[in-house]
């Protein structure tokens, strides 16, 4: 449970961040809430040689109501995103995704702009803003551009960032309509076996994958179909149609398929009501 | 005597709050690696990460060259050290195979996390960098994982050996021989079942930790542990290392959780010790949580074959069982003896005839050794015998509750013709002292609401129906309190099963209790203090008790097998009783009557008759300090040493009920009632009993839907972190409802029985029965453990004609 050996750097602003990251290249990393990161270095599967953590940097922490959606700081913690009256108004699918990472003690401290900036396909934010049709905001040494989620996760902890870009602000769209988040898991704190993030609104829909892949994933066959009129149980059975689950110690490939046709179906009947 | 003496108590059966748990719950409470120890070196292992290879070389001089590295070693380098290979002390047959075991490995490593170099260092980040320095070439060999593999010896371990095989250990009961080939060919109903217990990993909150502290005279040595067995620690390190006995001293400060993985003697302690003298500086060492899945002993590991025979009416006539028990790389403390703990169990508590069958073969494979883990055969037995009932009912089509109504030993089988209580004897010649199954088992079905259920389940699981469910039960009595002396030599272990107690009435009047368990979360602290006020006539909180290091409570053989109470606090009564029998003495003598005449009622001794002539113990505490006025041939000071060597073992019992509902969709089982009635005879502390209890039953509930150690096949343990290993959480634990009945034990004066592993034995067999129950109308009958959702999901699919 000892690191390997790293240098730490401490950044004030977004700016020092990136000045700093891209300093050390490729072996530098951003910390933030360290609930992933951490436990990786622990084990020594990462090993990075300088750590810049922007755990302090303030004004990355906010929630926002901007107009057509909500804006969210990437350092602001999973807590502050569940408890926010902004996301539980306007955005109450992220609001309450946010109640289901973790534990308590990661939920105030991991942060919603580490975990997706972190691309692991078995956390439950990354899914979730996906399904929401949410961009993000990122900043180089060039300044700020703009990444749709769809167009975000590339591999499994693979992301678009560039080595000296940090993720700085995660824009969800307002929604409206139905919605419903399906966590199964064999206990109540651990990452999801299966997930499902979904929201229905008129003849529109986004449906979302937790652990189904290499990176979340956007179940498009299922929103195709509602949208051209099928029943909830038919859209379902596709819901499985752009996953490439793995077989793991808690499920075989073949499974997570089942389940998440079982679980699409629970939402959408959820988001239906 | 044919008067029932209503037991008077003023102290036992208080649900006092546990002393122990303020320290414990602010964080004031000092574990092993919370000492502050100047000066001291940091001990890190460097561990095989092949289950199965010859060890070609090791380079060792990067790493000894690094800041702040000391010294580093390998097994070779250290041989000359040992006097002795590590111990196991349960050579369970004359010919049982034992391959030596060294702290470090020399030519082979035999399993991952086989320790194969030590890296000395003035700081712990310093030693584990320096792990990754040392370069060692392997030669990998074939791994051998699965059991049955093991015992055709197409891979042999141990060269030298000749065989996988360790020994195997029979227990034959009949009547007359060919009885049981008699019994399965007339039988009306036979079951044939196999089942696996998987790999466990203890996972005790607190990993293991040492220090080793030389001490600046004499040679000395102080060995701090994480450990449940300080005094057999004591004994084992002084064998090993060959240092005079006397000078070793081995303390236990405070120990988060053991459930047996800390009864052991492990090569991290020797290794601290070996290096402190080597070096003359204290060496410590803390266990990672990866290390502890790798290096610290697993529990279970068996399969096993039960065969019931029975007649027309369900009445067991034969049971057979034969075991393959996965031993590990090697054998650790007691490792050979758990399976052959669980023989006497088979036929649980049921009125089996002279007709029994038992055989464990044992094998060694390329896994972490085995070892105790709460309950140690006993478990794996009731799971077998009660699962194995719930297949026998279903093949007779017939309620698995009414099926044990028919074969409970019954409560008057206990009494003799006379109504003395002189206990049953079962087939294998040990007598179970008390018993009232039965009575349990109506309490259990009417807290369960065993009827409604069934009702309700006729109702709820039609064709089609995605939430089904499920109602199993278990009845068990357990084998603790271990053990009486003459019963372990019979099977040829290696120590005794005594407890020793030393009650000291200061001259103040307060009670120092010294005990030889060794409490590691039991709440030993509390209730010892409530045996001792009761038995005196003092306030529990006049009562400080001493423990867990030898120099203080030099007599000792610990805690584990739920034998704390029903040995060691039997030992505090029978020491109390030496303190009275002295203070009486003391009494009569300033009273001016005889000893006899004299009666003692909290706390004080008065003539018989003349209640106003009386003297209070405190008194007499002072008197036998000061000494000025003591009878002849008496010594000062009040105190009393007592070694009790238990009659019998304590024999709990009880029987435990669950209802499930299993989501046929997902294939998630959801535990919605658990209901244990346990029957643990007098109980000192309920709320400490009830605790016991609610531990004991998540852990055996998490055998059977959560926990698996799985290995791959080449020896690589899966589940090495608490995100892969599923031990159950706060929030995954259902509601519990315990209650009691009450049968006091009659073979020790506080008729107390054991409880730290009731729970744990009930759960994993009334857990699976439920699941088993809830499927059985899809064609489902059995079901490895754990039931998670992927295997539920499986069993599903496989029986409605899908693929697997």
């Amino acid at each position: 449970m000892i690191p390997a050996p790293f240098e730490y750097k401490r950044a004030g602003s977004a700016e020092e961040a990136i000045s700093l990251i891209g300093q050390h290249g490729d072996d530098a990393k951003f910390l933030a809430g360290g609930h992933s990161l951490i436990p990786l270095m622990k084990l020594r599967l990462a090993q990075p040689t300088v750590l810049v953590d922007i755990g302090r940097v303030k004004d990355l922490s906010y929630v926002k109501d901007a107009g057509d959606h909500v804006a969210i700081g990437a350092l602001t913690r999973h807590m502050d995103v569940e408890k926010s009256s902004v996301l539980k108004q306007h955005v109450p699918l992220l609001a309450h995704a946010a109640s289901h990472v973790g534990d308590s003690q990661v939920r105030h401290r991991g942060t919603i702009g580490g975990s997706i900036a972190h691309a692991d396909p078995a956390s439950d934010l990354p899914a979730t803003t996906l399904a929401l049709g949410a961009t993000y905001v990122v900043q180089g040494p060039k300044g700020k551009r703009e990444i749709a989620a769809k167009d975000f996760f590339k591999g499994f902890l693979e992301s678009a960032l560039a080595a000296d870009e940090m993720l700085v602000e995660i824009k969800v769209p307002k929604m409206k309509g139905g919605w419903s988040f399906q966590k199964f898991n064999r206990r109540a704190q651990d990452w999801a076996i299966v997930g499902v993030a979904a929201w229905r609104n008129n003849g529109t829909s986004g449906v979302a994958l937790v652990n189904m892949g290499s990176t979340p994933v956007l179940a498009s066959s299922v929103s195709k179909a509602l949208s051209s009129g099928a029943s909830i149980a038919d859209a379902a059975a596709l819901a499985a149609e752009e996953a490439e689950p793995q077989s793991d110690l808690n499920a075989s490939a073949e499974y997570r398929q089942h389940l998440a046709r079982v679980l699409v179906r629970r939402a959408l009947e959820e988001a239906s009501k | 005597m044919s008067i029932t003496q209503e037991r008077e108590t003023t102290v036992i059966g208080q649900r006092l709050l546990r002393r122990e748990d303020p320290a414990l719950l602010t964080g004031e409470a000092k574990y092993t690696n919370d000492l502050v120890i100047p000066g001291a070196l940091h001990l890190a292992v460097l561990r095989s990460p092949y289950a199965h290879a010859r060890i070609k070389s090791i380079d060792v001089s990067d790493a000894a060259s690094m800041p702040g590295v000391v010294a580093v070693y390998t097994g070779r380098d250290l041989h000359p050290v040992w006097a002795a290979p590590m111990p196991c002390a349960w050579p369970v047959t004359t010919d049982m195979k034992n391959p030596a075991h060294f702290p470090l490995a020399i030519d082979k490593a035999c399993y991952v996390g086989d320790g194969v170099a030590a890296v000395l260092a003035t700081s712990e980040s310093a030693s584990r960098d320096a792990l990754d320095a040392i370069d060692v070439v392997y030669e990998p060999l074939r791994a051998v994982i699965d059991l049955e593999d093991a015992l055709s010896d197409k891979t042999i371990i141990h060269e030298s050996l000749g065989t996988n095989k360790s020994y195997t250990w029979p227990l034959k009961v009949e009547a007359k021989e060919g009885a049981i080939d008699e019994a399965f060919k007339n039988a009306a109903f036979t079951v044939s079942e196999r089942y696996v217990q998987q790999r466990l990993l203890p996972m005790a909150m607190e990993p293991r930790a040492v220090a080793a502290v030389p001490q600046p005279f004499g040679g000395d040595i102080t060995l701090y542990s994480a450990t449940q067995v300080p005094h057999i620690l004591k004994v084992m390190t002084a064998i090993t290392l060959g240092i005079p006995e006397h000078q070793v001293r081995v303390v236990a400060p405070a120990v988060g959780g053991g459930f047996g993985s800390k009864l052991n003697v492990y090569a991290e302690e020797l290794l601290c010790v070996a290096l402190a003298r080597k070096h003359g500086a204290p060496v410590r060492w803390v266990e990672e949580r990866t290390e502890n899945t790798q290096a610290t002993i697993h529990g279970r590991g068996q399969i096993q074959h039960i065969e019931l025979a029975a007649d027309a009416n369900g009445k067991l006539t034969a049971i057979r069982v034969r075991l393959i028990g996965d031993m590990g790389a090697y054998l650790q403390l007691v490792t050979p003896g758990v399976p052959i703990l669980g023989a006497f169990l088979y036929a649980g508590v049921y009125d089996l005839p002279q007709a029994y069958d038992f055989a464990c073969t044992s094998v060694f494979t390329n896994m972490t050794p085995t070892d105790a883990y709460r309950g140690a055969g006993r478990p794996e037995a009731t799971y077998a015998i009660e699962v194995a009932m719930d297949a026998l009912a279903r093949k007779m089509k017939i309620d698995p509750f009414e099926l044990r109504k028919r074969n409970y030993i019954k409560k008057e089988q206990f009494f003799d013709a006379n109504g003395v209580q002189v206990g049953y004897t079962a087939f294998h010649g040990l007598n179970y002292d008390s018993g009232d199954h039965l009575t349990a088992a109506q309490k259990a079905a009417k807290i369960a609401d065993y009827d409604g259920v069934r009702k309700q389940q006729a109702k709820q699981n039609v064709a089609g129906a995605t939430k089904r469910i499920g109602i199993g039960m278990t009845s068990y009595f357990e084998m603790c309190g271990l053990a009486p002396s003459r019963v372990l030599a019979s099977l040829n272990y290696g120590a005794g099963g005594w407890e020793s107690a030393t009650v000291r009435v200061l001259p103040t009047s307060k009670v120092q209790v010294v005990t030889g368990t060794s409490p590691h979360g039991q709440g030993h602290e509390t209730s010892w203090a409530m045996i001792a006020a009761e038995k005196l006539g003092v306030a529990p909180e006049d009562v400080d008790v001493l423990h867990s290091d030898t120099a203080v409570a030099p007599l000792g053989l610990d805690t584990y097998g739920s034998r704390s109470l029903a040995v060691g606090g039997v030992a505090i009564a029978g020491a109390c009783d030496k303190v009275i029998d002295k203070a009486r003495s003391i009494a009569a003598h300033q009273l001016e009557c005889a000893a006899e005449d004299l009666e003692f009622t909290k706390g004080v001794f008065s003539v018989k008759g003349s209640p106003d002539k009386a003297v209070p113990l405190a008194a007499i505490a002072f008197a036998a300090f000061t000494a000025h006025n003591l009878p002849d041939g008496v010594e000062p000071n009040l105190e009393a040493q007592y070694t009790h060597d238990p009659k019998n073992f304590s024999w709990p019992f009880g029987t435990h009920m669950c209802v499930v509902e299993v989501d046929t969709e997902t294939g998630k089982v959801d535990v919605l009632k658990y209901v244990a009635v346990d029957d643990c005879g007098n109980q000192i502390n309920p709320l400490i009993v009830e605790g016991q209890v609610h531990g004991g039953v998540v852990q055996g509930l998490a055998q059977a839907l959560y926990e698996e150690a799985v290995y791959d096949s080449d020896g690589n343990l899966k589940t090495s972190n608490l995100a892969e290993y599923l031990v159950p959480a706060a929030c995954d634990v259902p509601p519990i409802t315990t209650d009691f009945t009450v049968t006091p034990s009659t073979t020790n004066q506080l008729g107390v029985k054991g409880i730290g592993e009731a729970g744990t034995i009930g759960a994993a067999p009334t857990v699976m029965n439920a699941v088993i129950d809830a499927l059985s109308g899809l064609g489902i009958t059995q079901l490895d453990m754990p039931a998670s959702p992927n295997n539920v999901w499986n069993a599903i699919n496989k029986a409605r004609g899908g693929k697997q």
